[in-house]
């Protein structure tokens, strides 16, 4: 059942990719972008990660998203059918390099489970004990607060950096 | 499960980078990089499962940087577009020899 549920959810984060990188219309491409976060969301839930599936969902598909379509608004790009297709040279370089990292990648990761140092793992069982011990939150939270609670500090400071910065960036020349 | 998710992720990735490479619309080929760094954030949740929870911190880390990312490159964009009135990068060529 998992399993089955996983390959609906992969198909269509593939689907929403392949969308994003296809659809003409700019709105077209943000529309089959959420729906893409959205299924990698669920696969984030099949993977007991429920805490991040409730960030994908609501930073990443609703707030991130939601900013790109107001630029998108902002600069009146919904009608842009325009072709923007690199073309000769380029195109076979796109192909040729995406084709060597799906390559790389599939011979890497293809293996990931046959890897001896996939023994030394403590594996999805105890996982799942520990999940069922301490909940969803808790088991997060607190690598997130003790072990690496100044990245956390620092990570604010760069929210407050780039909130100042685009602000800055964008506001008109006076 | 962990071989379908990492294949998914290679998938994703691949799929972004063509996006990066192949379009012009520069807020297309930004949001092929955000579809990248969900592509590396899906293997982290996928190893997180089987060696332990420190990947899903670093995936929050990931998501507020990303998060930063948006905010600032958007800023960018939309000041650049102020300048020349199109998003195509093909026009963007100051810095060109």
């Amino acid at each position: 059942m998992e399993l089955i549920l996983f390959y609906v959810f992969a198909v269509t984060v593939v689907g929403g990719g392949i969308g994003v990188v296809a659809s003409r219309n700019p709105v077209a491409s943000l529309m089959f972008m959420v729906v893409a976060l959205a299924s990698v969301a669920g696969i984030y839930v099949l993977l007991e990660a429920h805490f991040l599936a409730a960030i994908q969902v609501m930073v990443y598909a609703g707030a991130i998203m939601v900013l790109f379509l107001f630029v998108i608004m902002l600069l009146n790009l919904g009608h842009d059918y325009k072709d923007d297709l690199v073309r000769g040279l380029y195109a076979v370089c796109a192909f040729v390099v995406s084709g060597a990292i799906c390559g790389l990648l599939a011979t890497r990761f293809g293996s990931a489970e046959a890897s001896p140092l996939y023994e030394s793992f403590p594996g999805a069982a105890a996982m799942d004990l520990e999940l069922a011990e301490r909940g969803a939150i808790s088991l997060i939270a607190r690598p997130l607060f003790q072990d690496y609670v100044v990245p956390f500090e620092i990570t604010g400071i760069l929210l407050l950096v780039a909130v100042v910065g685009a602000v800055a960036l964008a506001k008109k020349r006076v | 499960m962990l071989t379908e998710a990492l294949t998914t992720s290679a998938l994703l990735f691949v799929i972004g980078t063509f996006g990066v490479i192949v379009r012009r619309n520069v807020i297309i080929m930004f949001l092929c990089i955000e579809l990248q760094l969900n592509a590396v954030n899906l293997a982290l949740v996928a190893f997180s499962r089987y060696v332990g929870v420190e990947g899903q911190v670093f995936v929050f880390f990931v998501m507020t940087v990303a998060a930063a990312e948006a905010a600032v490159g958007l800023a960018i964009i939309i000041s650049i577009f102020r300048h020349y009135q199109t998003v195509n990068a093909d026009n963007f060529n100051l810095l060109k020899w």
